[in-house]
């Protein structure tokens, strides 16, 4: 195994001292009190993790990065990163995602870092510190922030191949790489990071056990009852826990690599791989060697100022002993202790006495948090206690005898953590069995961020309250202000029930209505013209303007989806609706970087004719255009001038052609498999079923796009489950998803209904589509609304499966209207010359092309050329 | 910015000179069009619900794309502006200050509605 125990590598005292040997710091002579002699002192950090680089913004903060030469000592190969959020490298972050160190950060303050560089040892009458490259560093301050090593216990087998532990980036490198090669793995240590290594191990595909000594789960976190419902939950998503047993062995094979484990029980359990993770231990080995004062059990020992037994010499963070008797394994307190030792250095007042052990964590996906006086240890004290094995949610209160709230635990849903946290050590404003029930028994009483005190700590990382929150105006200006938000993330829920933007829900500045709000307008009063809807239903102020950019295409768009049923003119670039449209709308194209635009035809369900294929390959010959494989199944022309539109899609109308609203709040494609004509597989026509859905819904706009796809089987080639409305054949009729997303927030679609003949699928995705269609919010694809939705998928279903509403008929028909009412607008504008047009490069110049629309060529097609779009002094200012 | 009159004539202020661009009756409310003035540069021309005509240069600052004529229209606090069409930075036309960045302004012209002389 890695080799993680600074125990097992006593430091090497190297005699190294020769002058100029640690650069900057040449500190060849022995007792130096200045580094760069006459100028500023040197200080010296050890340890560049999580709180080291705290302590490094928090010094810059106090300006001590311009008084003092700053040099840190880092034993990993990166600089910090977010240890927290470790397990995400295996969803994928990189190393250069979790980093903590914004670019340019040591360079811009000074500061020298010297990565790779291990401290080995500290010379405290000398004021020097010697690294393993054999430098030695002179310092006027040191500060130790040397964090944990993962505890392992001593049991025979500990160090075979196949056992890790779990700490550092490259822990999990290691880790990932032997999993391939292995079925099962074992975690030893069920608290807080045994759950999540347990999580990743299973993320890795392994069939994965956990073995736990203490006879709960994350014993320090939660009590009894919390533990069984963590049990329950965890059990059910299939890893396998043993509690009140410990290890006795790691079991080996003949080539000593791990094949199983002994446990204190008797029992034994195949494994191929197993994961210490039974706690950690402080890294004080270096302090203990200088002589430094450290705590019985562990923990360099350091005052309020967090100043160890010398003066010079400072601790924070998981290495540290603080006046509480404490040694705290949580970031939060790190941080606190990182500031308090920033002011003691810059002459501030400041000081760590202690911190909220408070919690909350998505472990395998259950939310788990506890906070306050969690185990109930104050004397007198009372629980208030709801339990639910079924959902495994249980929930407890501690509240002394005068009903002002010690602390508690949340598993299963820690929904009300952000709001209790904070009230902790006050009467609460309602009973607490109101704050521990769920909906429906009486509770739970939303407790609004109003409750609080303004001096309540909404961000326990960063020590921020509600108040500091409140004086900014939106999360990204929290973040960068007062840091709250930007370490476990857990606060940001809260932090954004308690900035602006609720109370006014309107679509912009011109409407305090929401657009669904404005969809009902529409339709009832039969509104077709912008003007007069802005003129009788806009904000007093706007009344008579002009409008904005948000909220005239979301008319338009509206427009458009009622057109046929409130008697408008469905051609989008009919009279004023022409003004209304985004540019893509306007031109029927998208616009690309240059100004120039994209063509993309409708190709039903991706099936094309060979014929077809060779008109798209002659008109992009011809027009010189750029031409992609899209991923919707379809090809992209890309770099038409804006006057070559008519001509191209002359071409291609003439041809079969139609829109394929790539530019529009659309429907987009219905992508097809292969399906049941060619597939041994298939159960269904696939690729019929999605022709005939794309040609049903063409043209259909909508708050935002449309994506479907139908599959011949559960193989799902068609990838339905992404898409906003998703088809899987079955070996009786077709199931229907809805509210599947690709893009910047994937969700996997829901199953709405099962083994549906063709014509009730195609009803009810006709429901689907309107109701969401009325009461969206602009821009708000269909994954979005169905989670925000109340009642969820539950009463959708109600909504169009039941008619709950009575409302399907209407629904259907405003489809059926569209449906009948569809128009190529591609074949519809090029009737019109005067239409045509609005295509011209130039008003006074008809005929003469836009100059700065030019390419150049790249892999035998062209592209942009953007050398042309940056002369003439780009951005003149004022 | 001047309210026009039937078959009138759109003209830009260029130095001294007024230079003719088109019939006003060629723009659509709330709608732009791109001009190619004679020295090669492009102006966006703008008519607003009420007629006015407004005129800037046609060069998106912050991507370097001649593409302001083919954004939308707004007003917001008593001002008319443009939003680009490529990243949604608004201009005000009388100005042609960047709303959303007071640092960046394009041309202003200034714009006639006469009976082309
Ligand atoms: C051309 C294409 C990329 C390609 O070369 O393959 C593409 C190109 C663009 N996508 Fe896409 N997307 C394309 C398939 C996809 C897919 C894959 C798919 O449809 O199966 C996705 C993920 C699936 C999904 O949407 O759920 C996708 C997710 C997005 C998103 C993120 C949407 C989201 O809900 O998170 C955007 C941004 C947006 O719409 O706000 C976007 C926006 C864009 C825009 C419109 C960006 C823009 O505003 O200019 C790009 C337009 C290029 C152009 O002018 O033509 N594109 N885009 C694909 C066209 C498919 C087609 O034939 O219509
Ligand atoms: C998987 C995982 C999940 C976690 N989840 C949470 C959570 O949800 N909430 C929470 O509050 N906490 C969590 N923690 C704990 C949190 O990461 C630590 O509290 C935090 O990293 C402590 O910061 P630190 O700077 O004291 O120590 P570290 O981040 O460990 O940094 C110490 C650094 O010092 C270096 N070092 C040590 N000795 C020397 C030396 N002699 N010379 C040079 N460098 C040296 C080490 O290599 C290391 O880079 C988690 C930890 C892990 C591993
Ligand atoms: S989804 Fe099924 S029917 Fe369609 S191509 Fe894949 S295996 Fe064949
Ligand atoms: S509580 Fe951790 S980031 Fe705010």
């Amino acid at each position: 195994m890695p080799d993680a125990t600074p125990e097992a590598m006593p430091a090497t005292t190297t005699g190294a001292r020769s002058a100029g040997t640690a650069g900057a710091t040449s500190a060849g002579t022995a007792g130096a009190t200045s580094s760069t002699p006459g100028t500023r002192p040197t200080l010296l950090l050890v340890g560049h993790g999580m709180v080291g680089q705290r302590f490094l913004e928090a010094l810059v903060e106090r300006g001590v990065t311009d008084s003092h030469h700053v040099v840190v000592l880092c034993e990993e190969p990166r600089p910090a990163y977010d240890r927290v959020h470790l397990t995400s490298y295996f969803e994928g972050k990189g190393a250069d995602e979790l980093s903590l160190t914004p670019g340019g950060f040591m360079d811009t303050h000074g500061i020298e870092l010297r990565l790779g560089e291990r401290a080995e040892r500290i010379d405290r009458e000398a004021r020097t510190v010697t690294g393993g490259s054999g430098r030695v560093y002179a310092y006027d301050t040191l500060v130790l922030a040397t964090g944990s090593y993962p505890f392992v216990p001593p049991v025979p087998g500990k160090d075979a191949e196949g056992c890790f532990v779990y700490r550092t980036i490259e822990d999990l490198e290691a880790i990932e790489a032997y999993a391939k090669g292995a079925g099962r793995g074992a975690v030893v240590g069920g608290g807080l990071l045994g759950l999540e290594a347990a999580g990743a191990l299973k993320g890795l595909g392994l069939a994965t056990r956990i073995v736990e000594f203490a006879p709960r789960l994350m014993p320090a976190q939660v009590d009894e009852g919390g533990g069984a419902a963590l049990l329950r939950t965890i059990e059910r998503m299939g890893l396998t826990v043993h509690t009140g047993a410990g290890t006795e062995a790691v079991v080996t094979d003949e080539d000593g690599r791990v094949s199983g484990m002994r446990l204190t029980d008797g029992s034994e359990l195949p494994t191929d791989l197993v994961v210490f993770s039974a706690g950690v231990r402080p890294r004080d080995q270096l302090a203990r060697e200088a002589g430094l004062k450290v705590g019985e059990r562990g923990g360099i020992s350091v005052d309020e100022e967090c100043r160890t037994s010398d003066p010079a010499v400072f601790a924070i963070g998981e290495c540290a002993q603080t006046v509480d008797g404490k040694v705290y394994g949580l970031v939060a307190p790190g941080y606190a202790m990182a500031e308090a030792a920033a002011d003691a250095i810059a002459g501030f007042p400041g000081s760590f006495t202690g911190a909220d052990m408070s919690t909350k964590l998505k472990l395998l996906g259950v939310d788990v948090a506890s906070f306050g006086d969690a185990h109930g240890t104050a004397e007198g004290c009372l629980d208030v206690v709801y339990a639910d094995s079924r959902s495994g949610t249980y929930k407890k209160l501690v509240m002394d005898p005068e009903g002002v709230l010690l602390g508690g635990v949340l598993v299963g849903d820690a929904e009300a953590y952000g709001m209790l946290r904070p009230l902790t050590g006050s009467v609460p404003p309602v009973a607490p069995e109101q704050l521990v029930l769920p909906a429906g028994a009486g509770g739970p009483v939303k407790l609004g961020p109003d409750a609080l005190p303004d001096d309540a700590i909404i961000c326990s990382c960063h020590n921020v309250t509600k108040g500091q929150i409140c004086a900014c105006g939106t999360l990204p200006e929290v973040k960068q202000c007062t840091k709250a938000g930007t370490g476990c993330g857990s606060c940001v829920k809260t932090i954004l029930q308690l900035l602006p933007q609720t109370g006014d829900k309107g679509l912009c500045g011109c409407f305090s209505y929401t657009r669904a709000e404005l969809y009902e307008i529409v339709k009832v009063k039969r509104i077709t013209s912008y003007a007069r809807l802005l003129d009788e239903h806009g904000r007093e102020e706007a009344r008579g303007g002009e409008g904005c950019e948000i909220c005239k295409p979301t008319f338009a768009s509206v427009l458009a989806s009622l057109a046929p049923a409130i008697g408008a003119d469905g051609y989008v670039l009919e009279g004023e609706q022409a003004a209304l449209q985004d540019t893509n709308d306007h031109f029927l194209a998208n616009m690309q970087r240059n100004g120039s635009y994209s063509i993309v035809p409708r190709i039903p369900g991706g099936e094309i004719t060979p014929e077809k294929l060779i008109v798209i390959g002659e008109v992009a010959r011809d027009f010189g255009l750029y031409t992609k494989i899209t991923g919707g199944q379809r090809i992209d022309l890309f770099g038409a001038r804006s006057d070559q539109l008519p001509a191209i899609w002359t071409r291609l109308v003439a041809a079969g052609f139609e829109s394929g609203h790539a530019y529009g709040k659309a429907l987009r494609t219905v992508k097809s498999c292969v399906g049941q004509t060619w597939c041994r597989y298939g159960v269904q026509d696939s690729v019929r079923m999605a022709i005939d859905l794309e040609l049903r819904y063409r043209g259909l706009r909508a708050p935002h796009k449309l994506k479907s796809a139908v599959s011949g089987c559960a193989r799902e080639c068609a990838e339905a489950q992404s898409k906003d409305f998703g088809v899987i054949a079955t070996a009786s009729g077709w199931n229907l998803y809805v509210g599947g997303n690709g893009g910047m927030t994937p969700r996997h679609a829901d199953l709405l209904a099962q083994d549906l003949t063709d014509a009730e699928l195609i009803r009810l995705i006709d429901r689907f589509l309107m109701f969401y269609i009325r009461t969206a919010d602009r821009l708000e694809r269909t994954a979005s609304w169905l989670e925000r939705l109340e009642g969820g998928l539950d009463h959708l279903r109600e909504v169009i499966v039941e008619d709950s509403l009575g409302i399907c008929e209407e629904l259907e028909s405003l489809m059926a209207a569209h449906v009948a009412g569809y128009r190529d607008e591609w074949a519809e504008t090029l009737q019109d010359p005067e239409r045509l047009a609005r295509f011209e490069s130039f008003v006074n110049a008809p005929g003469t092309p836009d100059p700065t629309v030019r390419f150049v060529a790249e892999r035998d097609q062209m592209k942009p050329d953007l050398a042309v779009l940056i002369p003439e002094g780009a951005l003149t200012t004022r | 910015m001047i309210r026009h009159g039937r078959q009138a004539t759109l003209q830009l202020r260029l130095g001294d000179d007024w230079f003719t661009v088109c019939d006003a009756a060629r723009l659509q409310p709330g709608r732009g069009a791109a001009a190619l003035l004679p020295d090669g540069r492009q102006a966006a021309l703008f008519l607003d619900r009420d007629g006015r005509a407004y005129a800037i240069d046609n060069r998106d600052p912050f991507t370097g794309a001649s593409v302001l004529s083919r954004g939308l229209l707004g007003s917001a606090s008593g001002r008319t502006f443009v939003a680009s069409p490529l990243l949604k930075q608004r201009f005000d036309l009388e100005s042609g200050v960047c709303l959303d960045d007071e640092g960046v302004t394009v041309r202003a012209y200034e714009v006639r509605v006469g009976n082309g002389e």
